[in-house]
């Protein structure tokens, strides 16, 4: 079962000459033709992530491996640059753009070793809760396809097959959370503003990491809201997130906002103890929407840390309700501010109108981005307008530090993590999440994971149990700044107690012909 | 309070982007009374936040030249160039008023 291994595993393998790099990335290749289905990858860099597996061979061959991510395929979401494969960043505006650049993150993972399979769908420019929003079409969640949910779903009538039953991903990052999570890849890159890492995270059943803003390097990473964007890493458990963390971490000279700390990469404590704990458990966090069936696996999780020892007390992040308001003006000032960029001349689509400098740049925007980049892009001028730019952007800022401070206060009294729900509920059918605009999905779907974006917190979902209709759901763990070692250590020890369960896809199954170990379902659910 | 339609217009010439039609004009108004909200919040004697990383230092490198060289690279995105320039429609032009402008960008 060398495709659903772990990170940590499959690296032992490749160590001790199992399984090869070649091997690996061709059963990866093959896997991912087979679901094409799924719509996970907008570009499949088949040849050079070969040749990628080559070199890493001969360096395994020469006893000589760069590191635990040598040889291992990851995929990168499509707002990274990759030098030499296009990055669309699901646009039109973009279509075509081959980077000239790797991004910081991208030639980290490269430089030791990591075979880069290909380029991942999102919303476009990662503007969305869905990823349904980008010009490649949305990306379909591999547990559509699983056993648990085709198990659990009754067809409303009998013509309904799974064609129009399938749910979304969640968003943005979405076709990274796919490629995870149906094992085409052992780690993705993702990006996360307001939740596009976590969200799509708990959808998918995957671990989704939010690092401390300041942590890992932006450079190369296709800005969104500069204030808030970081990396997001997608892995199956959080073990493998702490390692693609240990790589990827550090100050990086080409981006000022990363902290110039030393980064000591850190081996993962297995917490067997956890009663020197406190765990809070916001109270604003039990949000309109929230269903029961997460408000009720929330309760049940602080349950578990409470009979384990740990102290686990309500507290209050007062301001949580605003937060929500704030990042829209914030985000879509900053969002005005960056996509000026995008005119035509140096790189991206250009319109073929010449009748004047402006008048090109706006055909070309015109042409270029969807509605909800065009919509954003009005909005925040609109905030930022000298009329306005006090009574919106100034106060939205100050808002900003009644948020952060929030939380400052609460860890100040002693609370080590706080313990939250990461969605309002399962994942929901497509045809039901496109009935709301955009903007309406993204205010609500975005409510429980962006105030820790405001706050440049790291923040983690660990998916906890299956609902209802047999789709995963997540629960976040929000951290202290930088202390990403105690905040993985209480996600690892929740995940040992959790055992959620592995997805059953019939695709995997062919891949990966092992003899497929049946997991013992879920106990927690 | 609706949005005037010179401040539309004002917004269309800065954002070079257009609203395209009465629904995007509308999203825009959502959007406004969205952020409305805002005004709720008693923000008496508290500063605007920028940054999260605001009680720390930043550095700037070194004014070394490390890279560079690469005009093949850069100019191998642009669709319109000659030489070493990338080429742009004449400027100083500004874009039409509003009345005048669903005609003018019917070309796109």
């Amino acid at each position: 079962a060398m495709l659903r291994a772990s990170l940590r595993q499959v690296s032992a393998a490749l160590k001790e000459g199992r399984v090869t790099p070649t091997e690996l990335c061709q059963r990866c290749l093959a896997l991912i033709k087979s679901t094409k289905f799924l719509n996970a990858y907008i570009t499949v860099a088949e040849e050079t992530a070969l040749k990628q597996a080559e070199e890493s061979e001969e360096r395994y061959k020469r006893g000589q491996p760069l590191g635990s991510l040598d040889g291992i395929p990851i995929a990168v979401k499509d707002n990274f640059n990759t030098a030499g494969i296009e990055t669309t960043c699901a646009s039109n505006m973009l279509k075509g753009y081959i980077s000239p650049y790797n991004a910081t993150v991208v030639q980290k993972l490269l430089d030791q070793g990591a075979v880069l399979l290909g380029k991942t769908n999102l919303d476009e420019f990662a503007m969305g809760s869905g990823s349904t929003d980008g010009v490649f079409g949305p990306v379909r969640n591999p547990w559509s396809y699983s056993k648990q949910y085709k198990e659990k779903s009754v067809p409303k009538c009998p013509s309904e097959d799974e064609e129009s039953n399938w749910v979304i991903t969640g968003g943005s990052s979405g076709g990274s959370a796919a490629a995870v999570s149906s094992f085409t890849c052992f780690a993705a890159l993702g990006s996360d503003t307001g939740g596009s890492t976590r969200n799509p995270a708990a959808h998918c059943g995957v671990v989704g990491l939010k690092p401390t803003y300041g942590l890992i390097s932006r450079h190369g990473l296709i800005p969104l809201v500069n204030s808030m964007d970081v990396p997001g890493i997608l892995t199956r458990c959080v073990d493998d997130a702490a390692i693609l963390l240990g790589s990827l971490a550090g100050h990086d000279p080409k981006d000022s906002t990363t902290i110039q700390d030393d980064f000591k990469p850190f081996e993962l404590p297995d917490l067997t103890d956890v009663s020197k704990l406190s765990i809070g458990i916001p109270k604003e966090y039990h949000a309109p929407g929230l269903s029961n069936e997460i408000l009720a696996l929330w309760s049940k999780a602080a349950d578990l840390f409470k009979n384990a020892g740990a102290k686990v007390v309500e507290v209050s992040l007062p301001h949580t309700h605003y937060s929500i308001v704030c990042y829209h003006v914030l985000c879509t000032a900053e969002v005005a501010s960056n996509m000026a960029r995008f005119d035509g001349l140096e790189y991206g689509h250009r319109s073929d109108l010449k009748d004047s400098t402006e008048s090109m740049y706006a055909a070309t925007r015109r042409e270029g981005f969807n509605d909800v980049v065009r919509g954003r892009i009005l909005s925040g001028n609109y905030f930022l307008l000298k009329q306005n730019y006090e009574k919106y952007f100034v106060k939205a800022q100050k808002v900003r530090r009644l948020i952060a401070n929030d939380f400052v206060k609460v860890f100040r009294s002693g609370v080590d993590v706080l313990l939250t729900p990461t969605t309002l509920s399962d994942a929901a059918p497509y045809m039901e999440f496109i009935q709301e605009d955009n903007r309406t999905r993204s205010a609500q779907d975005d409510i429980l994971t962006q105030a820790a974006n405001m706050a440049g917190l790291p923040a983690i979902n660990v998916p906890a149990a299956l609902s209802e209709r047999g789709l995963p759901v997540g629960l976040q763990f929000i951290g202290r700044s930088f202390q990403e070692k105690q905040l993985l250590a209480v996600a690892k020890w929740f995940e040992k107690q959790v055992q959620f369960p592995v997805i059953q896809l019939e695709e995997v199954k062919r891949h990966d012909s092992d003899v497929f170990q049946h997991q013992k379902s879920a106990s927690f659910s | 309070q609706k949005v005037s339609v010179e401040v539309l217009d004002h917004l269309e010439h800065l954002a070079l982007v257009d609203f395209r039609d009465s629904e995007g004009v509308d999203w825009l108004q959502k959007a406004i009374q969205f952020a409305d909200q805002l005004h709720e919040v008693n923000t008496d004697g508290v500063e605007p936040m920028d940054s999260v990383l605001e009680d720390r230092c930043l550095y700037l490198r070194e004014d070394d030249v490390t890279e560079g060289n690469c005009t093949k690279e850069l100019l191998g995105n642009a669709r319109e160039k000659v030489e070493e320039y990338f080429v742009a429609p004449p400027g100083n032009i500004p874009l039409p008023k509003l009345e005048e402008r669903e005609t003018f960008l019917q070309g796109s």
